[in-house]
């Protein structure tokens, strides 16, 4: 069964890998494996029609009560039986009726993927298996329409189908989902067995609705029905297969096999077989006044699947019994009428019937099958068609409708005229009567291969009617008997009932139809002149609309503005961080503060003046870097009050280089900038920066005047000395207690420095190395570029500087110092050379590569940590012994200086490499700028003068 | 006046500063923003600590009451990685600014087409 | 104690350093380097989840400093599964990148590459809440230099953005970490779990506003609404091999959420239990919204991967902020198919415009090109994936997150958004889809050959993830049965804290 439900997947895997193989043998491999798998079907019919049902169920997602669980049930054989053998047929019919051009493979391969997604959607017996393959149906069909992409209505037809049944389906999800949290699991076998459980709870409703839009959509149902003629653009063999016989069939299939479950309510019988009912109406109205074979034919198709869906509305056992019957015998001759018209089409060169007519003379085989087709879809006796019409009257004679007994049966009659009507319109005007004219083609008969399936199928239409009980009795029975989930009422299958009201409806009908074809003419003036809402430009414009809305939503949102983008998350933080302490709930804390003394208060009031006049000055660049650095000052020194001397040096170092930096690169910004922004938008900033600030001041006091809870510092502070060997504790902590967040931080450094250098080294290229070339130096500068005096003392002071920093590295272990200052320390006096003697002269003298410091800085530190690992102790375990050292004394030698010297490597390597750059291309700017002085002292071109 | 209200107010003077210089249009001013957010950010750290006066965290035996180590080392880790950052996105303004000829980040001046290859 | 646990981090650290010694050598060797790395990197996280799978919980004290005092690292079964995910993912980017010769375009791509995979590992694996600080910034940082590789001015204006933006994240970051030292007076994440439970209730605001501070620093990297702005751009205007790459960026910020929220803000956690859930749940469901209707809008692939991005991780999200083991284990099943389906769309992206080298992403008719059949094939699959349909592992995710989200009383607008967001996501994909390999065959110019450096060896990356979204359906009941575990030890964090500091610190 599991082999069943895969071999049209395996066949469709296999066409698609055999491309280059011919179009025969293409066929042949599809062709082979359907019927393969309609035996292995067979071979279980017996089985199944005696004792019901056969199940086979293998685990796949227990966690979600997905299971790749099959049954097979009368109902499901019949489907299945459908869906394989016409498939055959197809597969044979579209070798001869596709083009050379065309690529086969890919057909057939899109084929079976159909083929096998039905026979999943037949042989489910999880619901959400059948889901699974419910959506792979909407998806291959979308293939298929689309095979012809180069036709627009063949890309049209295909999307909105996609959209409709895909859609359907995504309702058909939440549907199904539902019931089975009703139910408690997705086995449809127990599912089934649940019927009053469904219908007693208060969901049912929403899963009825839900579920009846899923199958809807998929049998274009009114009023989701004008998919299905755009679909038309698919090659007729994808018509025949997927528009008539199974996939429309789908959404009847899943109605018919939820019936016991959700079946016997008015809201059923009233949701069900109303649709059932407009649907056949208007499908069958606007059938007849087509002119496209093929759109009669989809509308007729759709005018079928209300009736049946209308039968299986109904509700009553008998009319299900009917259903089922006419669900074959459509099947049967809807695809021969499909292949039928697709003969025409490929002998004659048109489906338009205005142009065609008289073609029994010219085509007698075709004419022949086409008749009988036809008389079948009219509901003439002795053809299967009449059968099931016959019977479905009878069931309409008498259903009431809201109280009213006659309106069913009036519509149904109704119908039944017009679908007379039409048929006969097909017959006539397309075999019959005189030629209308020339057709592209001169018609002929085509080839054995095109017409031998639908005669095929239209012999099984006679002897279907003529010998219903024989041939269809059994099959029928069983699939009524699953559908109702019980005992089928007894029915024969026979021509003639005696004088029933059925038989005078449809006598009725026969002879309306026949009168309406005679005045055919004047009814489609009158028809043309009718106002009919097309549902394809419904559709394309809510599309269009729907894209138009998502881009202006789209684009509205996302405007590209930081400033927007900041507010918001400043103003998300705000709110989010005062929801927390509202909510949390909060109390002032009882730490006693400490007295501020007047120094503390002269330093805060100069810190507010310069950070106020940064923000005043903040488009005078110069001006602002003076007062940032004001602040950047005062905070130090507040950190030296505050007894943090580390930090103070820090800050300090920090500040220089970064302010260093700032100046080599405001050189090159924009001069004067405008003010931009409005005033409201300035009033907005400072409401949400006020927010923010008090905000962060609120809580910093909240802490601060708490009593500490007490902090794992403490056991830092203790171990500092004992296990870390060295007495300044926050660098002992640094290297080692949190060294693993240092590494972390030095790499930061490093990769900065490598963005950064790849940032610049495009820069003097393209649009940028442009305006470099353009740039004007904005100060007036000394004349000397290089003063004697600057070049001279840098140079005395750089093996100073040097020593200052090793000093402050070997002290950093136990006072304020350490690594990261060194390094700062010593790259601030290197770039003093680059400032005093250009860089050129600098850079020639630079011995070791920036890039290498970087790569040995990390390298070192990491080298540190995993020394450890040879003890068998964890990363960035130190150990650690002392050494005395004249002048600066003893200090203690640990692991973690090493460390601490690939954190120093590292500063210096990413401080030059960045600077270094940022300078060289600023000096780039300037080299046109260049003027010369007879003061100027420039190393570097004294240097190119002497060599 | 206790230093603790210094410490707070400074902390949400130099916030709201930086929130405002950080919604300007250009990025010069978006960078200086950022500059004292980090600088309010380095102290606010340092404050979760609590306050201490003239006890580094020196380690002695006989020292008692000292300042809490842990948020220094937090916060000369902050700097750091703010030093690094705040490099990149100097040197990040100045190239995009020599690249586009524009310093504004407002958006407004995103009229002209991206020229990298989509 | 198992070093095995520091080889990802240190693994990408040595490379990425040896890349800088050796940068004069022949290219070749540099990308035979960076490739090995990765396969190293593959091997090394599947046996750390092997080592995990049992639910055992390793804990690394790194400098030998007992926890809560010094650094840890913790490997739980959560942690190892991202681990796999990123280096698989990476390794996938990666030969992408070397293929398209991306990794030439501009300086240092390779280091860069090695040192995101190394904060991306760091941040997984730490235990300690500002070393997932430290880690963040790596990622990062290195995330600016590959985001802004190949430069241009489009790249460069957005890259600013998305520096400073993430900037001012940092700085959120750290508010929010020093604002539980101040209160709690401890980093380390278990311990932290332990104090908060027993705040008193004068403190426990602060530890709420931390807590929600933290959220939003994680929701700026996971993109929830409407934090989301800086990320289509960001992604759509950098190159698609890394915007592949940062398909696992976005599900950082959900690792860090789901991380921190179950062990620290958990059910223990007095008032600022579940804090973030309430404020999550809404905006992610509009940030579904979004980004699917940025999808339909979209008018590049790279747009449209982009927002593709917002809305699944936005799906990941509804189901994450229910905070509920089905639910968690439904987003945990979810989030390495959003990663590599997001992954997917960038790399065909790509294949697109690299093949029609005058058209590029843009969603226009253009000429035939070559092997237009197969990368067509695959934007089908990825499209399918991303929508979330059969066959694909998107389908079962949804319906994971559906059933999850059943019994909420949000459940209608949970139900309602994801279903309707597929819909709008399968019309905009097939729109896109027949405009770019349909229409296409209306087009009068000549077939166009394949451009020299791009070969049909260009598609294996990209088949290689369809590969996995298949082995995620295929191999689904394990997986999700699997999930089950993660999302129970999730639940059940006092394995975690007492891992980390101990029997006794359990009671």
């Amino acid at each position: 069964m599991i082999l069943l439900s895969l071999l049209p997947f395996i066949g469709a895997a296999l066409v698609a890998s055999m491309p280059r193989s011919s179009r025969a043998a293409q066929a042949m491999t599809a062709a082979v494996v359907t019927a393969a798998a309609l035996i292995l079907l067979l071979s279980q019919a017996p089985e199944v029609i005696s004792s019901g049902v056969v199940t086979s169920r293998t685990e796949w997602i227990p966690g979600l009560g997905l299971s790749f669980s099959l049954f097979l049930d009368p109902l499901g054989l019949l489907f299945a039986g459908l869906i394989l053998s016409i498939g055959l047929l197809v597969v044979v019919y579209a070798r001869f009726y596709l083009a050379a051009a065309d690529p086969m493979g890919r057909f057939y391969a899109f084929l079976l993927l159909f083929q096998g997604a039905m026979l999943g959607v037949a042989l489910s017996d999880n619901l959400l298996l059948l889901l699974i393959f419910w959506e792979l149906t909407s998806l291959s069909s979308f293939l298929l329409i689309g095979f012809w992409n180069d036709r627009a209505e063949a890309r049209q037809g295909a999307r909105m189908a996609l959209a409709i049944t895909a859609g359907g389906g995504l309702a058909l999800i939440a549907g199904l989902l539902i019931v089975g949290q009703i139910v408690g699991s997705y086995e449809l076998t127990t599912i089934l067995r649940s019927g009053d459980l469904i219908r007693a709870s208060s969901h049912y409703p929403l899963a009825l609705v839900l579920i009846l839009i899923g199958c809807f959509t998929k049998s274009a149902q009114f009023p989701f029905h004008f998919w299905l003629p755009h679909a038309m653009a698919a090659p007729t063999p994808v018509s025949a297969y997927l528009h008539s016989a199974t996939m429309v069939k789908a959404g009847v299939f899943l109605i018919a096999r939820l019936w016991p479950v959700l079946a016997g309510t008015d809201l059923w019988f009233y949701l069900v077989a109303t649709t059932g009912l407009v649907t056949m109406l208007i499908g069958a109205a606007i059938a007849l006044f087509k002119h496209d074979l093929k759109a009669i034919l989809a509308y007729s198709t759709v005018s079928h699947l209300g009736l049946l869906t209308m039968l299986f509305g109904f509700g009553t056992p008998m009319a299900a019994v009917v259903g089922v019957f006419h669900f074959l015998n459509h099947a049967i001759f809807k695809a021969a009428l499909f292949m039928n018209a697709g003969i025409i089409d490929h002998e004659t060169g048109t489906r338009d019937a205005r142009l065609l007519g008289g073609l029994a003379i010219l085509m007698p085989i075709t004419a022949t099958i086409g008749l009988f087709a036809a008389a079948s879809m009219a509901g003439l006796p002795p053809l299967n068609g009449f059968l099931s019409k016959e019977m479905m009257l009878e069931e309409a004679a008498h259903t009431a409708w809201g109280g009213s007994a006659w309106f069913i049966p009036l519509a149904a009659t109704l119908a039944a005229t017009l679908s007379v009507a039409y048929s006969l319109r097909y017959a006539v005007h397309v075999y019959l009567g005189k030629r209308s004219g020339e057709t592209p083609r001169p018609p002929h008969d085509p080839a054995l291969g095109l017409w031998a399936p639908s005669a095929l199928l239209v012999i099984a239409a006679i002897f279907i009617g003529l010998f219903p009980m024989a041939t269809t009795g059994p099959l029928v029975q069983a699939a009524a008997g699953s559908v109702i989930g019980a005992a089928p009422p007894v029915f024969t299958l026979k021509l003639w009932h005696g004088l029933t009201p059925a038989l005078a409806m449809s006598g009725i009908a026969i002879t309306a139809g026949a009168l309406i074809l005679n005045r055919f003419t004047s009814l489609l003036h009158l028809w043309d002149r009718l106002p009919v809402p097309a549902g394809k430009p419904l559709f394309d414009g809510s599309v269009a609309g729907l894209i138009k809305t998502s881009r202006r939503i789209t684009l509205a949102v996302h405007n590209g503005s930081l400033q927007r983008y900041l507010a918001i998350l400043f103003a998300t933080a705000v709110l989010l961080g005062v929801e927390g302490l509202l909510v949390g709930g909060y109390v002032p804390g009882n730490r006693p503060t400490l007295p501020a003394p007047p120094v503390a208060i002269v330093g805060w009031i100069s810190l507010v003046a310069a950070t106020l006049a940064v923000v005043r000055a903040h488009r005078q660049r110069y001006l602002a870097l003076v007062f940032i650095s004001v602040i950047g000052l005062i905070v130090a020194l507040g950190f030296i009050y505050l007894s943090a001397p580390d930090l103070a040096l820090t800050q300090i170092s920090v500040e220089v280089v970064t302010i260093l930096l700032l100046l080599l690169a405001l050189n090159l910004l924009p001069k004067k900038p405008n003010r931009l922004g409005t005033t409201a938008l300035r009033i907005r900033d400072a409401v949400l920066g006020l927010a923010g600030g008090c905000c962060a001041g609120f809580v910093a006091w909240a802490i601060m005047t708490r009593t500490p809870n007490n902090p794992i510092s403490a056991y830092h502070w203790a171990n500092s000395y004992s296990g870390g060997g060295g007495t300044n504790v926050v660098n002992v902590t640094l290297v080692d207690f949190r060294a693993f967040d240092t590494f972390g931080e030095i790499i930061v450094l490093g990769i900065a420095a490598l963005a950064i250098f790849a940032l610049l080294q495009t820069a003097t290229r393209g649009a940028s190395g442009q305006r470099l070339r353009q740039w004007i130096p904005d100060l007036v500068r000394s004349p000397e570029r290089h003063p004697m005096m600057f070049v001279v003392a840098t140079r005395l002071l750089l093996p100073l500087a040097m020593l200052v920093g090793i000093y402050i590295f070997l002290r950093g272990h136990n006072q304020p110092g350490g690594g990261f200052i060194a390094g700062l320390v010593i790259s601030i006096a290197i770039l003093m050379q680059y400032m005093a003697s250009g860089f050129d002269w600098t850079d020639q003298r630079r011995r070791i590569d920036e890039h290498a410091l970087i790569a040995f800085g990390v390298l070192i530190a990491a080298a540190t940590g995993l020394g450890s690992l040879l003890f068998g102790a964890p990363l960035f375990t130190s150990a650690f012994g002392y050494v005395h050292l004249p002048l600066i004394g003893t200090f203690e030698l640990a692991t973690a200086m090493a460390f601490d010297v690939g954190v120093a490597m590292t500063v210096i390597g990413a401080v030059m490499l960045a600077l270094a750059e940022l300078s060289h291309i600023a000096q780039r700017a300037e080299k046109d700028a260049r003027t010369q002085h007879a003061m100027d002292v420039d190393p570097g071109r004294q240097q190119e003068e002497t060599a | 006046m206790s230093l603790e209200f210094l410490v707070a107010s400074t902390i949400g003077v130099l916030t709201t500063a930086g929130i405002y210089l950080c919604l300007r249009g250009r990025t010069f001013s978006v960078v200086l923003g950022l500059a004292m957010l980090s600088y309010a950010i380095n102290v606010f750290l340092f404050a979760m600590g609590r306050l201490v006066i003239n006890r580094p965290p020196i380690y002695g035996k006989d020292v008692a009451d000292y300042a809490d180590p842990l948020p220094q080392a937090l916060v000369l880790t902050a700097i750091v990685i703010a030093f690094g950052m705040s490099a990149l996105v100097v040197v990040l303004a100045l190239r995009t600014y020599l690249e586009t000829g524009t310093d504004q980040v407002d958006g407004l001046a995103d009229a002209q087409p991206d020229d990298d290859g989509a | 104690m198992n070093h095995l646990i520091i080889a990802p981090l240190l693994l990408p650290a040595i490379v990425a350093a040896l890349f800088l010694l050796g940068r004069w050598r022949a290219r070749w060797i540099g990308s035979a380097l960076s490739l090995a790395g990765c396969v190293a990197l593959v091997l090394i996280a599947l046996a750390l989840f092997v080592t995990a799978y049992g639910g055992t919980i390793s804990v690394y004290a790194l400098g030998n400093w007992p926890a809560p005092f010094g650094i840890v690292l913790v490997l739980d079964r959560l942690s190892a599964l991202m681990l796999v995910l990123t280096s698989v993912l990476a390794l996938v980017v990666l030969c992408h990148a070397v293929i398209t010769n991306l990794d030439r375009k501009g300086w240092h791509f390779h280091p860069l590459f090695q040192f995101q995979l190394l904060g991306l590992n760091g941040a997984f694996l730490t235990g300690d809440l500002f070393n997932l600080f430290v880690f963040f910034e790596v990622l990062l940082i290195a995330s600016y230099g590959l985001m802004l590789h190949g430069q241009g001015a489009g790249r460069l204006k957005v890259g600013l953005q998305y520096v400073i933006i993430n900037l001012v994240g940092s700085t959120l970051f750290l508010i929010g970490i020093g604002m539980l030292y101040g209160v709690t007076g401890t980093l380390n994440m278990a311990d932290m779990a332990l104090r908060i439970s027993s705040l008193p209730h004068g403190d426990q605001g602060l530890a709420r506003a931390g807590a929600l501070l933290l959220t939003v620093v994680f929701a700026l990297k996971a993109a929830l609404l409407p934090l989301h702005l800086w990320l289509p751009r960001t992604y759509a205007s950098t190159s698609p091999a890394v915007a592949a790459l940062f398909a696992i960026m976005t599900k950082v910020g959900v690792y860090a959420i789901v991380r921190t929220t179950t062990l620290i803000f958990g059910a223990d956690a007095g008032a600022v239990a579940w804090a973030p859930a309430q404020w999550m749940l809404p905006s992610a469901v509009l940030t579904v919204i979004i980004g699917f209707t940025g999808l339909l809008a979209a008018r590049g692939l790279r747009d449209q991967a982009a927002f593709g991005v917002v809305g699944s991780t936005g799906t990941l999200l509804v189901a994450v902020s229910l905070f509920e083991p089905r639910a968690i284990t439904a987003a945990l099943y979810y989030l390495p198919h959003s990663t590599l389906t997001g992954a997917l769309l960038f790399l065909v992206g790509d294949l697109v415009a690299r093949h029609r080298p005058d058209y590029g992403d843009a969603i226009t008719v253009g000429p035939r090109f070559a092997s237009i059949g197969p990368i067509s094939a695959l934007y089908l699959l990825a499209g399918i994936a991303l929508v979330g349909m059969p066959p694909l592992s998107g389908f079962i995710g949804k319906l994971l997150i559906l059933t999850a989200a059943a019994a909420h009383p949000a459940a209608g607008w949970i139900w309602v958004t994801i279903l309707v967001s597929t819909l709008i996501g399968t019309i905009g994909l097939a729109r896109a889809g027949s405009i770019l390999f349909w229409k296409s065959s209306t087009c009068d110019e000549p077939l166009r050959p394949a451009p020299a450096q791009v070969g049909r060896k260009a598609l294996l990356p990209s088949a290689a993830l369809v590969a996995l979204l298949a082995a995620l359906v295929l191999g689904a009941g394990g997986i999700v049965a699997y999930m089950d575990t993660v999302s129970a030890q999730l639940f059940a964090p006092r394995n975690y804290i007492e891992a980390v500091l101990g029997r006794q610190a359990g009671d």
